[in-house]
């Protein structure tokens, strides 16, 4: 069971929360071409370690939050909102 | 080598069984091969036995990180069927099925294939109508189909709650051929059989690198040693993006979470495969009599081979709706598999952007009943340096194509496929 502890309800379990997606992927410019638009779209780097993510708080406060949780042990380190910065530890 | 038969048991008993040999060797990888396959699951060693037996090529190496069979290929509800919507999909899979019902004489190996019967039960018009439709698409590229009545249902499986307040059954979608397997026998009878043909399997060999030089694989490095070919085949499952990351490219695969579930030992309770149409529910019964059952994904990335408790709530709930019998039992194990999830829902046993380098990926929730059709077309892109026109539609480059085999129309959501 995953407890995310989100900014501004506190800690909740998973079952409030949906998973959204790679957090550090950000949309091409629309000249960028299709390449661009491909890797975006489908292309994963899919980490064994740490990964940046959004969930959305969609049974709390509706939020789009960013989660640093690593996907082999599943703990979660970290969590902001969708304009604060949230790095990926190196290694 | 030893050959399994009825008459061999008979007379291993009268000898105390002192005769039996180990079903394969324990070599130690040697410098260079014609072909390496990565990932000693179903599909790599399905690929080596397919490369030796139709293509002749039998220097082979088959590299598992682990001991064989311990990842998804001892992890799956063992589910063998063909119902598929798409063409490039339910041909594929029908080859794949018509494999496994000659598979135990192909091997040498009993599988225990079990043709039982799938049913997948319809709630509602629409679903009647999907289900009419898929049914249609599978009788037109010659796949067996029927539509089964409430009656029908009732015949096949009398403890599905038909009267469901919630969602009543309307009916189902048979397929008669479709059925289950032995999962750990599927590993071992490819093991056996590939062994046997010269094929090296390498276990506790994990691939640390690939060595690519002028955009061409030239081989692997591993925790046992360089080991060189012009020929590299993935069969790896979850974990083919942390391979095509050492190769230098990035895939359309997500890793992903799915549970499976087994009850307590009981008699004959259900004998065909039933899927709920209400909620992601499948269940069957092994033959040494444990309910088998699985839902969804946990719906989040994960390499950690074990789920949480809100899927498995989900899982319990879907079962007990569908069959309420199932409420007085206690379940036994649980555990997970990574999944290699793809934008469309369908599998890719292509060529990649490094030249000699091939895969068998993204199986999503389909993998096992692949098994054979995975490793026979696997084999035959190597062998070949082309696809076979079974997985002609099944590459990377599908997305950038427009050309996406989207099964259930979700749209590219790894996790919603």
């Amino acid at each position: 069971m995953l407890r995310i502890p989100c900014p501004h309800c506190g800690p909740r379990d998973e079952a409030e929360f949906s998973y959204r997606g790679d957090a550090t992927v950000t949309r091409p410019g629309p000249e960028d071409g299709i390449e661009a638009f491909h890797g975006y779209l489908y292309e994963r780097r899919n980490p064994r370690g740490w990964q940046v993510e959004w969930w959305q708080h969609g049974a709390g406060c509706r939020a789009f939050l960013k989660v640093l949780r690593h996907t082999v042990t599943h703990e979660i380190r970290a969590v902001a909102t969708a304009t604060e910065a949230l790095e990926v530890p190196e290694a | 080598m030893p050959r399994y038969s009825g008459f061999r048991i008979l007379a291993e008993g009268l000898r105390g069984n002192s005769g039996w040999q180990p079903a394969w060797r324990k070599p130690a990888p040697k410098s260079s091969y014609d072909v390496v396959v990565v990932g000693g699951g179903g599909h790599g060693l399905a690929t080596a036995f397919y490369l030796a037996e139709v293509h002749g090529i039998r220097n082979v190496a088959v590299l598992e990180k682990g001991p064989i069979g311990h990842g998804n290929t001892g992890r799956n509800t063992t589910i063998v069927r063909s119902n598929y919507l798409l063409p490039e999909n339910n041909n594929f899979y029908e080859h794949s099925l018509k494999l496994w019902e000659g598979l135990e004489q192909s091997l040498g190996y009993n599988v225990m294939m079990s043709q039982r019967g799938v049913i997948n039960l319809f709630h509602n018009d629409a679903q009647r109508n999907a289900a009419l439709r898929r049914g249609n698409s599978m009788r037109l590229n010659g796949i067996d189909a029927e539509i089964l009545d409430r009656d029908g249902v009732k015949a096949m499986c009398p403890l599905v709650d038909l009267d469901n307040g919630r969602y009543p059954v309307m009916g189902g979608l048979l397929q008669r051929r479709g059925g289950t397997a032995r999962h750990d026998a599927v590993a071992w009878g490819f093991a056996h059989a590939a062994d046997a043909r010269g094929v090296d399997i390498i276990e506790h060999c994990e691939v640390t690198g690939m060595i690519v030089e002028g955009g061409a694989i030239q081989g692997v490095r591993t925790t046992r040693g360089e080991i060189r070919a012009p020929k590299v085949g993935l069969a790896v499952a979850g974990h083919t993006s942390t391979l095509t990351d050492m190769a230098g490219f990035r895939v359309p695969i997500e890793t992903h979470l799915l549970q499976a579930f087994v009850s307590e030992g009981l008699k004959p309770l259900i004998d065909c495969v039933v899927t709920f149409g209400a909620g992601h529910f499948y269940i069957s019964q092994s033959d040494k009599g444990g309910l088998v059952f699985g839902g969804g994904l946990d719906g989040y990335p994960s390499y950690g081979q074990r789920g949480t408790l809100p899927e498995a709530e989900h899982v319990y709930a879907a079962g007990i709706s569908m069959i309420p019998a199932l409420g007085r039992l206690r379940g036994l194990r649980s555990w997970a598999g990574v999944m290699d999830m793809t934008p469309d829902g369908s599998p890719y046993i292509c060529k990649t952007p490094v030249r000699g380098l091939y895969m068998t990926a993204g199986w999503c929730y389909g993998g096992f009943k692949a098994t054979p059709g995975s490793g026979w077309c696997h084999a035959w892109t190597i062998a070949k340096d082309e696809p076979h026109r079974l997985n002609a539609a099944h590459t990377l480059d599908r997305f950038r194509e427009g050309r996406m085999l989207d099964e259930r129309g979700n749209g590219p959501f790894f996790w919603a496929q």
